[in-house]
């Protein structure tokens, strides 16, 4: 396929992961990866885990080494992001006002941490973690803190948490909602989290609302909930969630709305120019409606996607979603978009800390989600992908049930 | 050091020199060895550095632990005996010269 030069818009694990596999699948002809940050492609999953501690160390973030961009002649321009599209002469413009032309344009603009908008936000000590700037910010704060607060119960305010409870400091989890990861997971596994979580010493608040943040010479202090509650803050870590960096697609006339509208094969509503990513609301074959998803796994295959698309071997994006965390020492691992649901069955024991929950949408395995069970997370994604019925509820029920009996059924 | 041979399916291999402390996992990923993709980044939760371990090795590797074994279970590529994921084999001196087959597909 003719794809002409191709323009990457962002630097982050999806557009890394599309300028390898085009390489990897033989395309040779210019391409140019644009990112708004000055270091190369990272990994950020270990930010809100081993990073924070120091288990990981900068050096082992890093997606690719050095050597990578000059090998693989790929163009990398970091710290002058996009900043329009001009789809009539298919160009972009940087900010130092350079244009660079393409013949197929890949965004992967991602997405930016939902901001605090309650007095007292801009405080120093208040962290929305996304970037490793943000990360290392955090890290240092929390060599020096001794409270934390953790604004919103999601993934990365949990791991957050976690680590931090890990390293001495007093932490305190408010989380709007009634459960833990309300928008991700059931509520076997939210009682289980927040179950784990107190018995590590961490105060979860649910239902509460963070309404002010106060300190003393621009640093915070004090954080006051809705229902009266002063706790002591001196670091506040903000996970109320992400919203997809869609600016540029929009001005640039492509359809958004939740993300960068694209169809099965990840094209926008533009002539040769895509979507993957955080920034991508797609249709899936794992849920009824289209659907973004912030997750390593959704970067790393819908870049891999579009790049074997654009060297020959084009085929619609049906990859099964699936999610991890690490928080409290357990592995917490999800398959499947489960919701909406109408029956869920768990296998194994939660009182043992190694149970799966199965969830079934008229009487089809659509999921599960896995507490120290990794065979069953990993064969129900294998069920998922082949389109295999899987186990019937009644099924999972009985005792003894053991998922891998369905393997020979799988290709 | 070792030596670590990472052989393609289409019958091509790259060696690479790998210091430690890094993995399989690690080495292919700093020397620019395609074909391991790794989306957990290293903690045994995607099964995505699957490797089989070449049949006539006779170099110690480290035990498989329980969640490697369970992570195998799915595997883009079948699981055979020799198969590994390559981000929990540490790199040391012991395994220099290790022979991994990569699978024709890891997602």
């Amino acid at each position: 396929m003719d794809t002409g030069p191709v323009v990457v818009v962002g630097a982050g694990q999806a557009a890394l992961e599309a300028t390898a596999a085009l390489r990897a699948g033989g395309h040779t002809e210019p391409i140019t990866l644009v990112g708004a940050e000055t270091v190369p492609p990272y990994a950020r999953p270990p930010l809100s885990k081993g990073f924070l501690t120091g288990r990981v160390g900068t050096d082992e973030l890093w997606l690719r080494p050095e050597s990578f961009f000059a090998r693989q002649d790929v163009t990398s321009v970091l710290g002058d992001p996009v900043v329009e599209i001009d789809r009539d002469a298919d160009r972009v413009r940087l900010a130092s006002g350079e244009w660079i032309g393409y013949g197929t344009l890949i965004l992967a603009t991602g997405s930016s941490p939902r901001r605090l908008s309650v007095p007292g936000a801009g405080l120093e000590g208040v962290v929305a973690l996304r970037s490793l700037s943000d990360a290392e910010e955090l890290r240092c704060a929390l060599r020096e803190a001794g409270d934390l607060l953790v604004v919103g119960g999601g993934f990365i305010g949990l791991e957050v948490a976690s680590v931090a409870r890990g390293l001495g400091l007093r932490v305190t989890v408010v989380e709007a909602g009634p459960r833990l990861m309300g928008r991700s997971v059931g509520g076997t596994l939210s009682a289980h989290l927040a179950a784990l979580h107190r018995a590590g010493g961490t105060r979860v608040l649910l239902e509460r609302e963070l309404v002010a943040l106060r300190g003393e010479r621009g640093r915070v202090q004090v954080a006051e909930l809705n229902d009266g509650t002063r706790l002591a803050a001196d670091v506040v870590v903000v996970g109320i969630g992400a919203l997809p960096n869609t600016a540029l697609a929009a001005q640039a006339g492509l359809t958004t709305g939740n993300g960068v509208v694209v169809d099965r094969w990840l094209r926008t509503s533009g002539r040769n120019v895509y979507a993957i990513g955080d920034c991508a609301r797609f249709p899936t074959p794992h849920a009824a409606r289209p659907v973004r998803l912030e997750s390593v796994q959704n970067a790393s295959d819908q870049a891999r996607c579009v790049a074997a698309g654009l060297t020959g071997n084009r085929r619609p994006y049906t990859s099964v979603p699936w999610f991890w965390t690490e928080q409290c020492g357990v592995r917490v691992q999800m398959a499947g978009l489960t919701l909406p649901h109408d029956r869920a069955v768990v296998s194994g024991s939660a009182a043992e800390g190694r149970f799966t929950v199965f969830r079934f949408r008229d009487g089809r395995l659509v999921g599960a989600e896995s507490v120290n069970r990794s065979a069953d997370h990993m064969i129900t994604r294998r069920l998922l992908a082949d389109g295999a019925a899987g186990p019937a509820p009644d099924e999972v029920a009985r005792p003894g049930f053991d998922i891998r009996r369905h393997l020979s059924r799988t290709g | 050091m070792a030596k670590i041979t990472y052989k393609h399916p289409d019958g091509t291999e790259t060696v690479v020199e790998v210091a430690a402390p890094n993995t399989v996992m690690r080495g292919a990923k700093l020397n620019n060895v395609e074909g391991i993709v790794a989306q957990c980044g290293g903690s045994a939760q995607c099964g995505t550095c699957h490797v089989y371990i070449d049949e006539g090795n006779r170099l110690p590797l480290p035990e498989m632990h329980e969640a490697e074994d369970d992570v195998l279970y799915g595997t883009a590529s079948e699981r055979r005996p020799t198969s590994r994921l390559s981000c929990q084999l540490p790199v040391s001196e012991d395994i220099d010269g290790l022979v991994v087959h990569l699978p024709p597909t890891q997602t």
